[in-house]
């Protein structure tokens, strides 16, 4: 991966700002286009591949393992076959709305990499409201989720479409105010700044801001616990039951796609980026995304499913309470004690999230959610 | 005071799945690697010896199914019955091995053979012939211990995990 | 606990079609569900999808001819299947079973009851939504009991072994110390399982209160087993109305009080425990000598009917045979566990939402094998 070496980089991603327009701009865009695809297709397929082995063996099984050495070629075989089925579409659906549902849900979630930063400016577009554009992006793919469950005329897919939808809309608050936290103790919205400042890991500064938006983020790509939108024990497969062939891949891709968009996030927020000792920059940012992307597999391996009124409560209940006061508290400690030590605030907030944690599971009551019919 | 439910149950649960990623796993890979079947397998092929068949028809008498066909007939010479045909329809068979049971003379077998998928469904009459032992198609120790005896050990399961265990 | 929907939005139910072809019906069952929202309005159960008419059957076979037959009732616990028709049969023909057999049957009996709560638990989990970890690691246990099932009698799911008037064949030499391993390592086995989703608090919070069968209404519902033992009846026919050899072991009934499906799964778990109490003792209690009573193949019993109900890992597995003094029964009734155990699901489910409908259907246990007959 030479390619990623500084020397070629670091020229072009300076041209970033103030951008070259139009010369070394439009080279700098198809460098990082083509990059972004390529890395978000071949991060997917380490991603299942990494959630079909580690799944495999925390449930004691092999996973696959006869496609190709230790079966690395497995999800090739997988969009092989998948690119060869029939694509079936059902009388009662609305045509056009089914079929544009995967390339709706699909766009965004490439979109979300252009402010990703791989290594120090290295990214399609240092924007200075990085963060920002990152959430007002990543929620698009819901309305691909909605015309997909609205498209596809059939009840199953309709209520994982609904429950997507009011996930989204309730878990997007939580996960803003888990960010603010993030951008008032950095001072900047950009993202390669934000890596930038990360002189500490934010993930012990803002440990319960790291918790609301490690949970928030799950809940919006639907990973497990959270994945409602898809429960195969109850909607059998959700909002994609009617799809199949290239579009079901689609779909496929678009849920590894995300996850590894908000596992990258989070390395980039919480987990100081690219930067790292010994490695070069870029392996440290793909080595953290995967080992969030294996705190995601281990939930899904060992937790059941909320309810979607659960899932509801969560959101309104504990995480924007929390969130809330996370923000207060981190905003005194930024504009009242600028100067001293974030060492200090480590242990400070580690502790405020324990109590705040324990004192609220106190409001956690079991058995409710009966309606009288 | 009493404070529950603020994730330590989640923890737990989670330090046992992280376990099992570090223990062996414990599946066996079929086609390379395969465990010794019971002695006592009741395989889906029944094993039928002409020499000591006497054509009484209780097996097809015993059959829950009706899906052994005996036909006989006499032999006036040598005052005995003579089995002319011996049909088993195994894909109407259950292999509940009440035959191998009932048999009075030892004379049928369950098979010991696993993976006798067919391609044509005719195939899976079998008669005469087809029903003898040979080293494709061997016998069973169900009803027969003697043929237990001669037979592999069985792979246990549970041997197997404890033998893991104590290794470490 | 409750809530009333008259502050929100009018609604208006539709019809959800759950089966006979979906994840977690376990089987080919079928519920029409009218649901507002995700809120189970009311249920109408359809079965009869893999109905085979055992009971009729019966009277075309021999008395021994029909025992392979009731492997096929309750596919998870064909053993106690089989005990429960040949009790009925001897207790027809007044047959006396050997000490070493009543001995061998309720091993295998108890060891049929691990397997099957192996299933139960593993599979209630599995729809409550935790990703095949805890089905895999059931099923990998229940394999092990499988496995010395397969040892005694040739077959891995359609056992054939008890017979009228004993078992089919002497236990080999190798099943009791295997047994004896066996035990141990289940000892070990629920100590660990408890801790991976015992305490969890997303199933406490999806299992507990969730779906109460009250006491009144399973005992008018005829439910037996778990289920009710669940509900707080303290029933086991085991101690009720002692068949076999039950009297000489020591165990206890474990019931709990609030008959929610958490309960339904601790019941479950400690009736493991007290399986392996009932082990321990059998075997070291085995005698030596014949495994069978001196019955012919082709049995007539004496014209006259009886009935013979046993504590299947279900609840009450009952045979009502009348004969008429052929080969043949002249009619063969059996109780079956599961379809009477699905009696009060319409009142379990009303108002919950349809994930708890999965979850409580996924705690009844049943086996649609058994239900349609």
């Amino acid at each position: 991966m030479a390619i990623f070496d500084s020397a070629l980089i670091q020229p072009l991603a300076m041209q970033v700002t103030p951008p070259d327009w139009p010369g070394g701009y439009w080279w700098h865009w198809l460098f990082f286009t083509v990059a972004i695809i390529a890395f978000v297709l071949i991060m997917v397929m380490g991603a299942i591949y990494l959630e079909r082995r580690g799944m495999g063996r925390m449930q004691s099984r092999l996973g696959p393992n006869r496609t190709g050495p230790f079966g690395l070629l497995q999800p090739v075989a997988d969009a092989v076959k998948v690119l060869l089925k029939e694509n079936i579409v059902p009388t009662t659906a609305d045509k056009i709305v089914h079929w544009l549902a995967p390339v709706v849900a699909f766009a965004p979630v490439l979109v979300i990499f252009a402010v990703v930063p791989f290594q120090n400016g290295a990214m399609l577009a240092d924007l200075n409201i990085g963060i920002l554009y990152v959430v007002a992006v990543s929620s698009i793919a819901t309305v691909g989720v909605f015309m997909a469950g609205w498209g596809s005329g059939n009840k199953y897919s309709l209520l994982g479409a609904m429950r997507n939808v009011a996930a989204v809309v309730s878990y997007e608050i939580p996960m803003v105010l888990a960010i603010v936290g993030v951008v008032i103790v950095s001072g900047s919205l950009s993202m390669n700044q934000i890596v930038t400042g990360q002189d500490i890991p934010y993930i012990l500064v803002q440990p319960l801001g790291f918790l609301i938006f490690f949970i928030a983020a799950c809940a919006e790509i639907n990973r497990s616990p959270f994945d409602l939108m898809e429960a195969d024990s109850e909607l059998t497969a959700g909002f994609h039951t009617e799809y199949s062939g290239m579009k079901f891949a689609m779909f496929y891709l678009v849920e590894y796609a995300e996850a590894i968009a908000m596992s990258a996030i989070i390395a980039t927020l919480f987990l100081s980026g690219w930067r790292g000792p010994w490695l070069p920059p870029w392996l440290w940012f793909i080595i953290k995304t995967f080992v969030v992307f294996f705190v995601m597999v281990w939930t899904r391996t060992t937790l059941p499913r909320v309810r979607i009124d659960q899932l509801m409560g969560l959101a309104w209940k504990f995480l924007f309470p929390l969130a809330l006061i996370n923000l207060f508290v981190t905003a005194i400690q930024v504009v009242v004690w600028p100067d001293i030590s974030q060492w200090i605030f480590v242990i400070v907030n580690i502790a405020i999230a324990a109590v705040l944690i324990l004192l609220w599971s106190k409001f956690f009551k079991l058995g409710q959610g009966r309606v009288e019919v | 005071m009493k404070f529950e439910r603020y994730g330590i149950g989640i923890i737990k649960g989670m330090a046992v799945t992280i376990k099992h990623l570090l223990r062996h796993p414990t599946v066996t890979q079929f086609p390379d690697q395969r465990l010794n079947i019971s002695r006592r397998s009741r395989g889906n092929e029944l094993i039928w010896s002409r020499e000591k068949c006497t054509g009484c028809a209780t097996c097809a008498k015993t059959c829950p199914q009706g899906a052994i066909e005996i036909v006989t007939s006499t032999n006036m010479a040598e005052n005995k019955y003579e089995v002319e045909t011996y049909r088993v329809d195994t894909g109407y068979c259950i292999q509940c091995g009440l035959c191998v049971e009932a048999c009075p003379y030892d004379a049928l077998f369950m098979g010991y053979s696993y993976e006798r998928a067919k391609y044509r469904r005719a195939e899976l009459v079998q008669s005469n012939d087809e029903l003898l032992e040979s080293p494709s198609r061997p016998a069973s120790g169900y009803f027969h211990p003697e043929i237990a005896e001669t037979l592999p050990k069985q792979t246990l399961l549970v041997e197997k995990i404890v033998e893991k265990r104590k290794k470490k | 606990m409750t809530t009333t929907r008259e502050l929100t939005l009018k609604t208006e139910p539709f019809v959800l079609n759950i089966g006979p072809v979906h994840p977690s019906t376990h089987g080919v069952y079928r519920m029409r569900c009218t649901l507002d929202g995700e809120v189970v309005v009311d249920i109408e159960p359809v079965f009869g999808y893999l109905h085979r008419g055992i009971e009729k059957l019966a009277e075309e076979r021999t008395y021994t001819g029909f025992i392979p037959l009731t492997d096929r009732l309750d596919y998870i616990s064909p053993m106690s299947n089989n005990l429960g028709y040949c009790m009925a049969v001897e207790k027809l023909a007044g047959i006396k079973v050997p000490e070493r057999a009543e001995y061998i049957r309720v091993i295998m009996a108890e060891l049929q009851r691990l397997a099957n709560h192996c299933i139960a638990v593993g599979s209630m989990l599995n729809d409550a939504g935790a990703y095949f970890t805890p089905f895999m690691y059931t099923f990998r246990e229940r394999e092990r009991i499988v496995d010395l099932f397969d040892m005694v009698c040739g077959q891995r799911l359609t056992y054939n072994y008890m017979r009228i008037g004993g078992v089919s064949q002497d236990i080999p030499g190798e099943f009791l110390p295997a047994l004896h391993k066996l035990v141990d390592r289940l000892t070990i086995f629920i100590e660990e399982y408890e801790n991976l989703l015992k305490l969890n608090e997303i199933l406490l919070a999806r299992a507990k209160g969730v779906g109460i069968l009250e006491k009144d209404t399973a005992i008018n519902c005829g439910i037996s087993g778990p289920v009710a033992r669940a509900s707080g009846i303290k029933w086991d026919i085991r101690r009720n109305d002692p068949y076999s050899i039950y009297d000489r072991f020591e165990f206890d009934i474990p019931t709990c009080e609030n008959g929610d499906c958490y309960d339904r799964y601790r019941v479950r778990i400690e009736e493991m425990r007290q399986s392996l109490r009932i082990l321990q003792q059998a075997m070291k209690q085995v005698p030596k000598g014949p495994v069978k009573a001196d019955v012919p193949h082709l049995i007539r019993p004496p014209a006259g009917e009886a009935y013979a109900h046993i504590e299947a890992p279900k609840g009450e597995l009952g045979y009502y045979i009348v004969s008429d003094n052929s080969i043949a029964p002249y009619r063969c009734h059996i109780r079956p566990t599961s379809l009477i155990n699905l009696a009060a699901l319409r009142q379990m489910v009303k108002g919950w939402k349809v994930a708890d409908l999965i979850i409580i259907f996924g705690s009844i246990d049943i086996t649609m094998g058994e239900v349609d007959r």
